[in-house]
């Protein structure tokens, strides 16, 4: 079974957003970058059905300049073979799903895996673009994931449950919790992430739908208002009368 | 010419968060010079669907094909790819939801269209450019998008603008076929398992959410939580560590790596603040926080906030939303 797994490369949890001084950026200087937390299930999952099946490969993909390479190298030393880097950063979903499938269309992948969504620009709309240029199904989102032959069983969050759905490789899932614990690299790991194969591909075609055009943060709030815990009920007023919430 | 919206139906009810597209629909036709059709998916009543006259739209498409009650990826794409072309629809709209991203995607391939999702604002023209208003950064930003294809898909964030009912408006109920095959349900669920909400309000789509974190130090204290979520007729939810020593299941939990919510009023309990839960949560309307440290960084995000510990607040609430009546 030949696994695919895409990941981004974004700002650590605990970043504070801010921008380029045209707003039109975000302001990478001093940002630790990790690999999108989402995509650590698809990726961690993708070993985990590797290893059980004995056989097969894993190879991760990422649209990223030259910097996101440490990521890359970390995904290879948490236990993917070889890894694939599209040359561009990354435009806007369109973008990055059509040099996915334009990489996945001559590689013969069973099943291409990622995250539900990156936490920078939570899109949420990869995967189903990639499913859609390749004709294949997508399900998203996935909490879990397993392989029977060439048949895959997952099950799908919706709103206040979840369903089953049985599906025939190739196909595109999108990942969330709890698919599985994902992985920190071992010393062992890191050692022979260094040795294996990072190929660099250059970008290939439609140009973007979509351009931000500027960056905000969210209003500032107005300071808590504190009520004395002896009159808690005073709370449940103020959200009637004052925030018309209730 | 015209738009084109979703509308999600369950158990034959409209959802809340597709009466809020409806009104978005509308009022982008409005803005366009045109009118809004629906085309509606899942388990619908002709009678419920002529009440989105009352959100401003003219028409509505279903299919009452039985297969299309549980959500088929593969039919809803085709279905409503088909509507759109029937209608000529410029704009398509969605809601945020697991099957409005899951379609969205898709059917902007299909149909050549630049998506917006997670949209918080009407789209405005700027500049001879079509912008829609989106959260980004997991909530701790926004971005202002631009939308450059002809057709434009934009898929609306939950309780981000308000359903509005204009008394006694029906819209006609067509009966409407994408003649689908069995090819198009190759992906159809095999079995649909419901969880048990609280209230049997679904957190998605709640406009209450009543929270809890490490401070209520077990899941046997929860009821203190229902409680109040019951009297309020709010979700339940959690945060990360609540839900990864399994107090409470993954699909409450909160945060960046949670389930994002934007509620009218999130009420924190015993949760001190870490920045990937504030991400997701920080665009509700109203941020309550009761909790015993007064230094806890969440009283920085808050509206109002309580100092004191859960356990003698929490009935204190519960009692005075009762005496409410």
């Amino acid at each position: 079974m030949k696994f695919l797994v895409c990941i981004s490369n974004v700002p650590d949890t605990t970043t504070k957003i801010t921008f380029t001084p045209d707003n039109k950026e975000f302001n990478k200087a001093g940002v630790q970058f990790v690999i999108n937390p989402w995509d650590e299930y698809a990726l961690t999952r993708a070993i985990e059905l590797k290893e059980a099946q004995g056989g097969g490969t894993v190879t991760v993909l990422n649209v990223g300049e030259a910097d996101t390479e440490p990521n890359i190298r970390k995904a290879l030393a948490i236990g993917a073979d070889d890894a694939i880097r599209v040359n561009a950063a990354p435009k806007d979903a369109f973008f990055v799903a059509e040099q996915i499938a334009n990489v996945a269309k001559d590689g013969g992948y069973d099943v291409i895996l990622m995250g539900k969504e990156s936490i920078d620009y939570n899109g949420f709309q990869v995967h189903g673009m990639v499913g859609e240029l390749l004709g294949i199904p997508t399900v998203a989102p996935a909490m879990k994931l397993d392989l029977s032959g060439n048949t895959a069983t997952l099950e799908r969050e919706i709103e206040g449950g979840k369903e089953i759905v049985e599906v025939n490789t190739p196909f595109v899932a999108s990942c969330q919790q709890p698919m599985c614990e994902p992985r920190i690299p071992n010393m062992r790991g890191i050692m022979t992430a260094r040795t294996k194969p990072l190929k660099v591909v250059e970008p290939t075609g439609d140009a973007p739908r979509t351009e931000v055009t500027e960056f905000a943060l969210p209003p500032k709030k107005q300071g808590v208002k504190l009520i004395p815990a002896e009159n808690a009920g005073e709370l449940i007023k103020l959200l009637r009368n004052e925030a018309k919430v209730i | 010419m015209s738009v084109l919206v979703v509308i999600e139906c369950d158990k034959g009810e409209v959802k809340k968060s597709s009466l809020e597209v409806a009104t978005y629909a509308s009022q982008v036709a409005q803005q366009l010079g045109t009118t809004a059709t629906a085309v509606a998916v899942g388990e619908a009543t002709e009678d419920n669907l002529a009440k989105l006259g009352e959100q401003g739209i003219s028409k509505v498409l279903y299919d009452a094909e039985p297969r299309l009650k549980d959500f088929v990826n593969g039919a809803y794409t085709k279905l409503i790819a088909t509507a759109a072309e029937q209608e000529g629809a410029q704009v398509l709209v969605l809601a945020n939801s697991n099957i409005g991203a899951a379609v969205g995607s898709r059917l902007s391939i299909r149909l050549k269209a630049s998506l917006a999702t997670n949209a918080v604002e009407m789209p405005r023209t700027e500049g001879g450019q079509f912008v829609v208003k989106r959260g980004a950064f997991s909530g701790k930003a926004l971005a202002d998008v631009a939308l450059t294809t002809d057709r434009k898909i934009i898929a609306v964030k939950k309780n981000s603008i308000e359903a509005q009912h204009e008394a006694g408006k029906t819209a006609p109920v067509e009966k409407f076929s994408a003649n689908l095959t069995d090819a198009d349900f190759a992906d159809a669920p095999k079995q649909v398992i419901m969880q048990d909400q609280a209230g049997g309000v679904l957190l998605p789509e709640a406009d209450k959410v009543v929270s809890g974190g490490r401070g209520m130090k077990g899941a046997e204290n929860w009821n203190l939580i229902e409680d109040l979520a019951k009297a309020l007729g709010a979700a339940t939810a959690c945060s990360k560590p609540v839900s990864d020593v399994d107090w409470r299941p993954h699909h409450e939990h909160v945060g960046q790596t949670g389930i994002t919510i934007s509620p009218n009023l999130y009420i924190a309990c015993g949760i001190s603040g870490a920045i990937q839960h504030l991400a997701g949560v920080n665009s509700s309307k109203v941020i309550v926080v009761i909790n015993k440290d007064p230094e806890a960084p969440f009283f920085k995000a808050a509206d109002y906030g309580i100092v004191g510990d859960v356990f003698d607040v929490l009935p204190k609430l519960t009692q005075a939303v009762k005496e409410l009546g």
